[in-house]
């Protein structure tokens, strides 16, 4: 008897068959075997997903309009998303010091551009990823302002989606001083010398702020903890909050 | 809903009638409601309303408890179940028109004894009329499953900006100048983009407007706040142009000074024409 290999196709829907399979794809999945195109198995699909149920399972047509969100805030999260892994990657090949005859960050970055793979790739990533995050999270705020989507029920989530803007510059603004080059520093001391305009607390602030009276070494290991921990930690919070609260509030608001 | 009515009761019938209940031992609740079913029978036996409806008014305490159907009807104003046709029976049992033919035994007046080792129980009749009942009513709207509709449009979303992104970043390198100088101011010296129109504005006002107040205590605390202080509550663009012009003349008043300290400040952050003078502006 001559044994005949099994096609992909077969080896496909055995490995489906599997209980490790079914196992990790609960009932609804696309990737089980015997999904069907009915409504019951689309909400299953929504719903047995940890990514997909931040959404419901249905929402109001005229949210699926391009114009009406522009995908903006959505887009805003995914660039928070690739700038955290673009950041991981970068964080394997920097190391925050900054002393005084041994700038080691800005050798870092010259390395990160010239000696590791893709480092120069992903740092240009990084970076304009950032600034179209800042970019993005400011149109998305003037298209919920325009649709009027802050009016109750969703008032706190305007207020929390402020202070997510507040600290997506923060971020952005600490991630600028890490290349320790002239741009970095520069912008930096003109950007932190408001601080020093501060009523009552400014020395305090700014002492708080550059860990010294000028931008230095201390103000470098500072603002990378903000940068890489601590901000994002916050940030991570007051999402889940508004992500939340979206749900919460009745979804996309609108139609106008 | 009807409005519950407050029966009028002879206060003295129902006195006398709750004494002798109790006197029997008969519980409290109970005994409350037989006084009560007494009372407005007497009264409406006094008082012409209903008077030939029945003599319960001659011996009120038997023919009372005959018509408390159960004890926690107590609550009710007028006996629910009203068997005997008194004409003006509780608005409640009038809404129920036309009455069913009773199949079951007619109530003994007695108090059912619950069953030995029975669980306590609350026992609640109560007659709801269909307008007491609260309809939740909810638009179901034209919706449609988030699967596949929109999660394939976020998806096609992303791979654009992805892809947007990656040819980008193939093409034009981030800036990285030389190594930080404490002792070497360039000029000029920028803060970052987003940044720009707050240092634009430090041309024209004192440092505690320009980067305190402004900043801080009006886009801050007045974006924050634009909920609270916006209270029309329609989303059409017709009916809030005085927020819509606000907004977009705060947005512009931002954007336009950003633009203006990007592109229009070079040297010494004096304006510069970027066509003729070249762009002092770096990301």
């Amino acid at each position: 008897m001559k044994l005949k290999p099994p096609s992909p196709g077969e080896v496909l829907d055995r490995v489906r068959e599997t209980e490790v399979w079914k196992s990790m794809f609960r009932p609804g999945s696309i990737f089980r075997r015997g999904y069907k195109d009915t409504s019951r198995d689309r909400a299953l699909a929504t719903m047995n997903n940890v990514l997909y149920h931040l959404h419901p399972v249905k929402m109001k047509r005229h949210g699926l309009k391009l114009t009406y969100t522009f995908c903006l805030g959505g887009l805003s999260f995914f660039l928070f998303i690739l700038l955290t892994v673009t950041g991981i990657f970068l964080m394997f090949f920097y190391r925050p010091m900054a002393d005084i005859g041994g700038a080691i960050a800005y050798g870092d970055m010259q390395s990160i551009r010239t000696a590791v793979f893709f480092g120069d790739l992903v740092r240009n990533l990084h970076r304009w990823g950032a600034h179209l995050m800042v970019f993005s999270v400011t149109l998305h705020m003037a298209r919920v302002f325009y649709t009027g989507a802050y009016k109750p029920p969703r008032e706190f989530n305007w207020v929390v989606g402020v202070i997510l803007l507040f600290l997506t510059l923060g971020l952005s603004f600490t991630g600028y001083l890490l290349p320790w080059d002239q741009l970095a520093i520069w912008a930096i001391t003109v950007g932190t010398s408001l601080a020093g305009y501060s009523p009552f607390v400014a020395k305090q602030a700014n002492f708080v702020l550059l860990g010294g009276v000028v931008v230095g070494p201390q103000t470098l290991l500072r603002w990378y903890v903000l940068h890489v921990l601590a901000l994002p930690f916050v940030l991570v919070l007051f999402l889940s909050v508004h992500f939340w609260r979206i749900r919460k509030d009745g979804g996309i608001s609108g139609p106008l | 809903m009807a409005r519950r009515e407050e029966t009028p009761l002879d206060q003295e019938t129902y006195e006398r009638v709750l004494a002798e209940e109790l006197a029997k031992g008969t519980d409290r609740r109970v005994a409350e409601g037989r006084a009560r079913s007494a009372a407005v029978r007497a009264y409406r036996a006094a008082h012409g309303d209903g008077a030939s409806a029945t003599p319960a008014g001659a011996a009120p305490a038997p023919a009372a408890a005959a018509a408390a159907p159960a004890p926690a009807t107590a609550a009710a104003p007028a006996p629910a179940a009203t068997a005997a046709p008194v004409p003006a029976a509780a608005p409640v049992a009038a809404a129920m028109m036309p009455t069913p033919v009773r199949e079951a035994p007619p109530p003994t007046g007695n108090v059912p004894e619950p069953k030995k080792g029975a669980p306590e129980k609350h026992r609640l009749l109560a007659l709801v009329p269909p307008e007491g009942i609260q309809r939740v009513e909810r638009e179901q709207g034209d919706r449609i499953n988030v699967w596949p509709h929109l999660l394939i449009e976020e998806f096609i979303a992303l791979l654009v900006v992805s892809a947007g992104l990656v040819v980008f970043s193939t093409f034009v390198n981030a800036p990285l100048r030389e190594l930080a100088n404490p002792n070497l101011t360039p000029n000029p010296s920028k803060a970052p983009w987003y940044f720009l129109g707050l240092q634009e504005l430090l041309r024209y006002f004192h440092p505690l407007v320009a980067g305190v107040t402004i900043p801080f205590v009006i886009i801050l605390t007045g974006l924050a706040a634009a909920p609270f202080i916006d209270r029309n509550p329609s989303t059409k663009p017709g009916d809030r142009k005085l927020a819509i012009t606000m907004f977009t003349m705060l947005f512009m008043f931002g954007a336009t000074l950003t633009i203006i300290g990007s592109f229009f400040r070079g040297t010494g952050y004096n304006w510069v024409w970027p066509w003729a003078q070249g762009v002092f502006f770096e990301l």
